[in-house]
């Protein structure tokens, strides 16, 4: 119970998945911490639903130790889904049920009877404004709804930790946004929730940070950090023959990422000294055009350790 | 097991089947169209077989034994020939089945018993028209005058064999294959509907989200296959009610032990199912497997064929299905009679089955999704 107290809701160290030869995660370590918003980042096979599914119970992991609140998985799995919620990432309640009957039915399962059961059903038809929709059939409710359903189905047994697998892929930018203040009001109440992403904002918004690629953890911290922690410098180039420029620097082996902002490049370098050293390449191919330093964003950080990641299994290899 | 967990996966499984019509309308459907096809269309008796007739001698006794063949409805004589190579001619072309040749010499055969009177040439290359004509060989043909101390026409058959038909004696098809039908359609739909229902929880992702809640595996499986006990039942009903008021074949025995008898086949029909589902992917692959069992059982149980005439393996594989076991305890019930204790060991060799199968399928349950 130690680690339980100590507010280490999830512990994993050197978790591995192999599905035959494919190494889905590898060597992971993770430490998600009571009531804070923990975000998985990573380019899709990058193993955040296979890690997930295994912090859940739902997969065997091939190597490694979990812990999660303060369970051994998968010995207790039983025991900790009680206490856990999930959230697939494909809509996985009865698209042939109603929004009350799918509700009801997971009430019952999760153990919940009579009284308890019909307050603690209308409390989350409430708080997800599902009121008016609790005659219809779930398969013929738009993404947005059937993602509130898919919420309040997983935190109908007020669980502790909630762990939800790309929730916001197939919903509108202003769903998405009515559905991160949802999991903050969560955590506020002191839920702690795990959250795949492979949106940029929506990862800027969560308290930690854990960036996977290739089933590595390559990047873990607040947003806030990762930023101010990023190897190299990010820099601003204005010039008039913009595509040109951009095959140029994607070419070189110091300059990690490029991209076309309007009528500018954002490029990323992986050298501390990068506005001079960029400033002679550049002028090398454009003598018109302007570099300047700018703010790392969580992108940057992204491709950062995504980029770094990939080239050094190309050296090894 | 928590019971509630288990009431909750029945009330669910209840509500979705009744909105599921295509499911609900082969619950009904099946067994009224089946019963209808075998019990009208087709027809085992056989009766009216397409036949030439070749009267080479055309007496007063020939005629009288081809008007005597005629009578009995099993023959139909469409054509009548002038010579032997248009029985050939005839029976290529598929017109006729059967063919009754008289030879010129006939009265004299007649008097000479130990030479055959007379012929029936049949298409042997459907086995029921054999039968029914090898039955014609042992036509007691009575008007003729031949008492029992002469030797009848018809070569090798025995004089004076009367076949009595004890528990069918209009030897009426629907008798037979009424009850069977219950094993039948029980045999297709129990087992498509249960792998089905499993695996589609599977197909559609629901598993995903039910494996990280308490709800065991067990539970849900236990609580899936429930309702299609009482839905088994049901067909069972409307079988028996079809039966008795379309093609009149009554319930001889107790009613009680007819469906004491279908509840444990059903049983076993339901964990044949449940294990299909743990070997199926998909539905389309469980609805093929669920063939898979479904044909040997309806060829080898003594449905179609009987089962006395099937060499040795195939017997011994036949004992291996529920659907032999039930056929003669439903036939035992329905038609003879018989209790449900006489025939205790038919149950017992269902019991076994449900043991064995539901072993194997607990086994198998996948408590993870890899």
């Amino acid at each position: 119970m130690n680690a339980h107290d100590n507010g280490a809701v999830i512990t994993a160290r050197g978790l591995t998945k192999r599905f035959g030869d494919l190494v889905a995660v590898d060597g992971l370590d993770l430490d998600v911490r009571r009531a804070e918003v923990h975000g998985f980042l990573g380019p899709n096979g990058s193993g955040k639903s296979t890690t997930i599914r295994m912090l859940c119970g739902l997969l065997a992991p091939s190597a490694g130790d979990i812990r999660v609140l303060g369970h051994p998985l998968p010995r207790d799995a039983e025991t900790v889904k009680r206490s856990i919620g999930y959230m697939t990432q494909k809509f996985s309640l009865y698209d042939d049920l109603s929004v009350h009957e799918n509700l009801e039915f997971l009430a019952a399962v999760h153990g919940l009877r009579g009284a308890q059961a019909r307050r603690r059903l209308d409390a989350m038809l409430e708080r997800y404004r599902l009121g008016d929709l609790r005659r219809q059939l779930a398969g013929t409710m738009s993404g947005g709804q059937k993602q509130r359903l898919a919420l309040a189905g997983a935190v109908m047994h007020e669980p502790e930790l909630l762990l939800l697998d790309e929730p916001t892929s197939a919903v509108d930018p202003q769903s998405r946004r009515d559905f991160w203040d949802a999991l903050f009001d969560l955590a506020e109440a002191g839920t702690t929730l795990l959250v795949s992403t492979h949106y940029m904002d929506e990862a800027e918004r969560c308290h930690r940070l854990a960036i996977l690629d290739h089933g590595r953890l390559v990047a873990d911290g607040s947003p806030q950090e990762l930023m101010a922690n990023l190897p190299g410098s990010t820099l601003q180039v204005q010039c008039a023959e913009t595509r040109r420029v951009q095959r140029a620097l994607a070419a070189e082996t110091h300059v990690l990422g490029v991209a076309q902002i309007g009528s500018s490049l954002r490029v990323l370098t992986d050298r501390r000294d990068g506005i001079d050293w960029l400033r002679e390449r550049v002028r090398a191919i454009d003598a018109s055009a302007l570099v300047e330093t700018v703010a790392a964003n969580l992108e940057d950080v992204f491709v950062a350790a995504t980029r770094a990641h990939g080239q050094s299994t190309e050296d090894a290899t | 097991m928590k019971f509630a967990r288990l009431l909750a996966v029945v009330r669910k499984e209840l509500v979705q089947l009744a909105r599921d019509r295509l499911t609900f309308a082969m619950i009904v459907g099946i067994p009224t169209l089946q019963l209808l096809l075998f019990g009208f269309a087709i027809n085992l008796d056989i009766r009216h077989l397409p036949a030439a007739v070749l009267d080479q001698a055309n007496t007063a006794h020939s005629r009288e034994l081809v008007a005597e063949l005629a009578s009995s409805q099993v023959l139909d004589f469409r054509y009548r020939l002038n010579a032997p190579q248009q029985i050939d001619e005839q029976m290529r072309r598929g017109t006729i089945n059967a063919a009754i040749v008289i030879p010129p010499d006939f009265e004299t055969r007649l008097a000479r018993p130990d030479r055959p009177a007379w012929q029936v040439v049949v298409d042997g290359s459907d086995q029921s028209v054999q039968a029914a004509a090898r039955q014609l060989g042992s036509f007691p043909l009575a008007t003729l005058g031949y008492g029992s101390a002469e030797s009848p026409p018809g070569a090798q058959a025995v004089p004076g064999v009367e076949i009595v038909n004890l528990y069918n004696p209009q030897r009426r098809a629907p008798v037979n294959t009424v009850p069977g039908l219950i094993g039948v359609i029980l045999a297709m739909t129990m087992v498509i509907f249960t792998a089905m229902a499993i695996v589609r929880e599977r197909e559609r992702g629901n598993m995903e989200m039910l494996i990280a809640t308490p709800l065991s595996p067990f539970e849900l499986t236990i609580g899936k296959v429930l309702p299609y006990i009482g839905i088994g039942l049901i067909q069972v009903t409307l079988i028996l009610l079809l039966g008795e008021f379309v093609f009149g074949v009554p319930v001889r025995g107790s009613i009680l032990d007819v469906y004491l008898a279908a509840l444990v086949y059903i049983g076993a029909m339901l964990t044949l199912g449940v294990f299909i589902s743990t070997l199926a992917n998909s539905q389309f692959q469980a609805m093929q497997m669920a063939f898979f069992t479904f044909l040997p059982q309806i060829l080898l149980s003594g449905f179609m064929f009987p089962y006395d005439g099937m060499p040795r393996p195939a017997q011994w594989l036949a004992e291996v299905f529920p659907l032999t076991h039930f056929l003669r305890l439903i036939r035992g019930i329905m038609l003879r009679e018989a209790h449900l204790g006489e025939m205790w060991h038919e149950i017992a060799a269902l019991a076994v089955f449900i043991t064995v199968m539901l072993a194997i399928a607990l086994r198998r349950f996948r408590k993870t999704l890899d």
